[in-house]
């Protein structure tokens, strides 16, 4: 079907990884998880690569999109294994899908994208040299996309609702937030603005031979609209007038689980106000002591890299909460396995001990990790 | 007026595609044949009427060449022809015509697809079958394809390549009433709303073009010489078709429409689209003042489904059923 559908699924796929990276990787000082992020950030918006994307060509599989996800990833120091990299996978998918599906009109997919690109560039915005990429990615998509019709917007979409099709996998974001219902299917409500250029459903008007409007009736339209969404803007910056692609994870979800159509939950919580737990300042501590300590960072030598476990093992994928929620779930685990020997000391031995004392996840042995790099590297 | 029966249970799910149902009805069988697409792979299912028997069959895409990834199906319909009916399914790669049941391709057409992928999109989409003999089928460069189908056998002809559109065909539809009073015979819709109107025959006559506003016009039905035209918008529009003029405008969906059928027999309009929601209209003729009147009839919400086909099971409307994105089954409805 559509050719053009490649750069809008990494751009979006790739911001929503980035999304929980960022919530996951989360230092209290958060100049440590940047480097991380920036790296990744500068991977995916490389001009090669990006052009790369932007040729004519149909989708990839779900394996190949999960595979270039994972290199985009590694391309920091960071290894994140199997298990993690398929609930990513899974957790973006699943964004994606709840964006793509809700997307008002087929030419809104572009503000989604630009929400996510907007998020990202504010991740970098540190560094001027990976904000210019992510600008001249942005500038590439508005020259690309912005002249397509709507027609051809609805056939990238329908394309891409081929490729995210019969997946149904539950994310606790959304069934908190009645956004999806047990089933995995999501919630699409009969209430609130209808598209921009679109009209309340409810009137039918008559027309006569001279094309003078001679009657006027109301039917019941069977849902409770309102008026029209404003147009968002597809310009470098600018209000993009939906929620869809913004970073859901950055929120924290309101308890009564109010639903919204076209946009989500819309209260706002500042960053870090939640008291991350002393458990979870440690690890992250130790994580930025490693990182902070890590040259060239940007190949993929054994040596100095480290493993993330992003997900508890065993537990469905989760996305919710700020650091530190207090629910009695353990905040995202970091289990951190150093490949080096100078590492194996006191401090790491004390933070494990502490792990196994309040009997979460089982250790890791490390020869895993070592397997997992070796594989990677036959990609 | 309607309630729902029990759904057919489908091998895998519906496609977001527009008209993505076609439903053929056979009287002396009692058997109705329904074919839902899923990416490239047409499920058709054949329902008895006494509700006992199912039987499922697939059919996919042509490949063309084994090397390029597969081609994905835009449309699966059913041409009633007076002496044959055919199954046409319109890909990325080109037409095949199937024998009604799906049992045998009798015939293939390849569009023409470049080496390397373009920018510009290249598939089939918009099927119909026009008067005694004709089978019209549109691309996405804007051409209109009539072939030339005999009364048995695979000796299937292009007949005419009709370029009055600029951009890919969205749906075709043909004349339904069964009477031959009406002059146009076929509508063509495309992305950009435009709707032509035309008279079969060996050379198809251009009657009229009715233009859109850059609004996608994705389903499009003819019945007693009126237009019944559904867009992305969420309105329908009627217009006569010969002259182009305006008879009605209806604010019918908070979504993109992607599906409309009508019953010939009763002037029923069904209309179905992304906001989850059936609507069922009556339309009306008055011949004495060539005037059109249309009646909100009913409404069914499909919960958290959008509707990607919907279609009368029968002349009548006295049922229809509906598809859905991601949705595994075709849900029935018959009248209360």
């Amino acid at each position: 079907m559509s050719t053009r559908t490649l750069p809008l699924l990494v751009a979006n796929l790739g911001g929503e990884m980035l999304y929980i990276l960022d919530q996951r990787l989360r230092a209290p000082d958060l100049s440590d998880n940047r480097t991380v992020l920036t790296v990744i950030i500068s991977a995916m918006f490389s001009k090669g690569f990006m052009e790369e994307l932007l040729k004519p060509q149909g989708l990839y599989s779900h394996r190949a999109m999960r595979t270039l996800l994972t290199r985009l990833a590694h391309a920091s120091i960071m290894r994140l294994n199997a298990a993690s990299m398929d609930r990513l996978y899974e957790l973006v998918v699943m964004a994606f899908k709840y964006q793509v599906l809700l997307c008002p009109r087929p030419r809104d997919l572009l503000l989604i994208t630009f929400n996510h690109t907007d998020a990202i560039r504010n991740f970098v915005k540190h560094s001027p040299a990976t904000v210019n990429q992510v600008d001249e990615v942005q500038r590439r998509l508005i020259e690309t996309y912005t002249r397509l019709s709507e027609g051809e917007f609805q056939l990238i979409r329908q394309t891409l609702l081929t490729f995210l099709q019969d997946m149904h996998v539950r994310v606790s974001l959304f069934l908190k937030d009645k956004l999806q219902n047990p089933s995995g299917r999501f919630v699409l409500v009969t209430t609130g603005p209808v598209p921009h250029a679109s009209d309340v459903p409810g009137l039918i008007r008559i027309f006569n031979r001279k094309g003078r409007e001679v009657k006027r009736r109301e039917f019941p339209a069977g849902g409770s609209y309102t008026s029209p969404m404003r147009e968002g803007s597809f310009e470098m910056f600018g209000d993009r007038a939906t929620r869809l692609g913004t970073n859901m994870y950055s929120v924290t979800p309101v308890a009564d689980g109010k639903t919204s159509g076209a946009s989500m939950n819309p209260s706002q919580h500042p960053k870090g106000t939640a008291e991350p737990n002393p458990m979870a300042k440690e690890e992250l501590n130790l994580l930025a002591r490693l990182m902070g300590g890590v040259e060239g960072q940007g190949n993929l030598s054994g040596d100095g890299a480290f493993q993330v476990n992003l997900f508890i093992a065993g537990q469905e994928e989760d996305g919710t909460g700020a650091p530190g929620e207090v629910e009695g779930e353990p905040f995202g685990v970091i289990n951190i396995q150093a490949t080096t020997d100078q590492l194996a000391s006191t401090e790491l031995a004390r933070i494990a001990g502490e792990f196994a004392e309040d009997g979460e996840r089982p250790d890791e042995p490390s020869s895993k990790g070592e397997d997992l790099l070796a594989m990677m590297d036959d990609l | 007026m309607y309630h729902k029966e029990k759904s057919i249970q489908l091998k895998s799910s519906a496609s977001a595609l527009y008209n993505n149902l076609s439903v053929l009805r056979i009287g002396p069988r009692s058997l109705t044949h329904f074919t839902v697409v899923h990416a490239n792979v047409v499920n058709m299912v054949s329902a008895s009427w006494d509700g006992l028997n199912y039987s499922h069959r697939q059919l996919q895409s042509k490949e063309g060449n084994v090397a390029t990834s597969s081609s994905l199906i835009l449309q699966a319909a059913w041409c009633v022809l007076p002496a044959r009916e055919l199954l046409v399914l319109t890909s990325q790669k080109g037409i095949q015509m199937y024998e009604s049941d799906g049992s045998i391709m009798v015939y293939w057409h390849a569009l023409d697809s470049p080496e390397t992928p373009t920018a510009q999109a290249v598939f089939a989409r918009g099927i119909a079958a026009v008067q005694e003999k004709f089978v019209c089928v549109g691309v996405s460069s804007g051409s209109l394809l009539v072939f030339d189908v005999p009364s048995k056998g695979s000796n299937i002809t292009l007949s005419e390549m009709l370029e009055e559109h600029k951009e890919p065909l969205t749906d075709l539809g043909s004349e339904c009433s069964g009477s031959q009073e009406f002059i146009a015979d076929l509508v063509s819709a495309d992305d950009s709303g435009l709707l032509c109107v035309w008279k079969s025959g060996d050379d198809f006559q251009l009657l009229n073009k009715i233009p859109g506003f850059e609004v996608t016009c994705s389903s499009v039905k003819l019945w007693k010489g009126i237009v019944a035209a559904g867009y992305g918008t969420g309105q329908i529009r009627l217009y006569e078709a010969i002259t182009g003029i305006l008879h009605a405008e209806i604010n019918a969906h908070a979504r993109w429409i992607y599906s409309l059928d009508i019953a010939p027999f009763t002037g029923l309009l069904l209309s179905a689209a992304e906001d989850s929601l059936v609507r069922v209209w009556h339309l009306t003729l008055t011949p004495e003042t060539n005037s059109v009147e249309i009646e909100h009839m009913y409404n069914e919400c499909v919960t958290d489904t959008q509707i990607c086909g919907a279609k009368f099971c029968d002349g009548d409307g006295y049922a229809f059923a509906v598809t859905g994105y991601d949705l595994s089954e075709i849900i029935r409805y018959t009248q209360a």
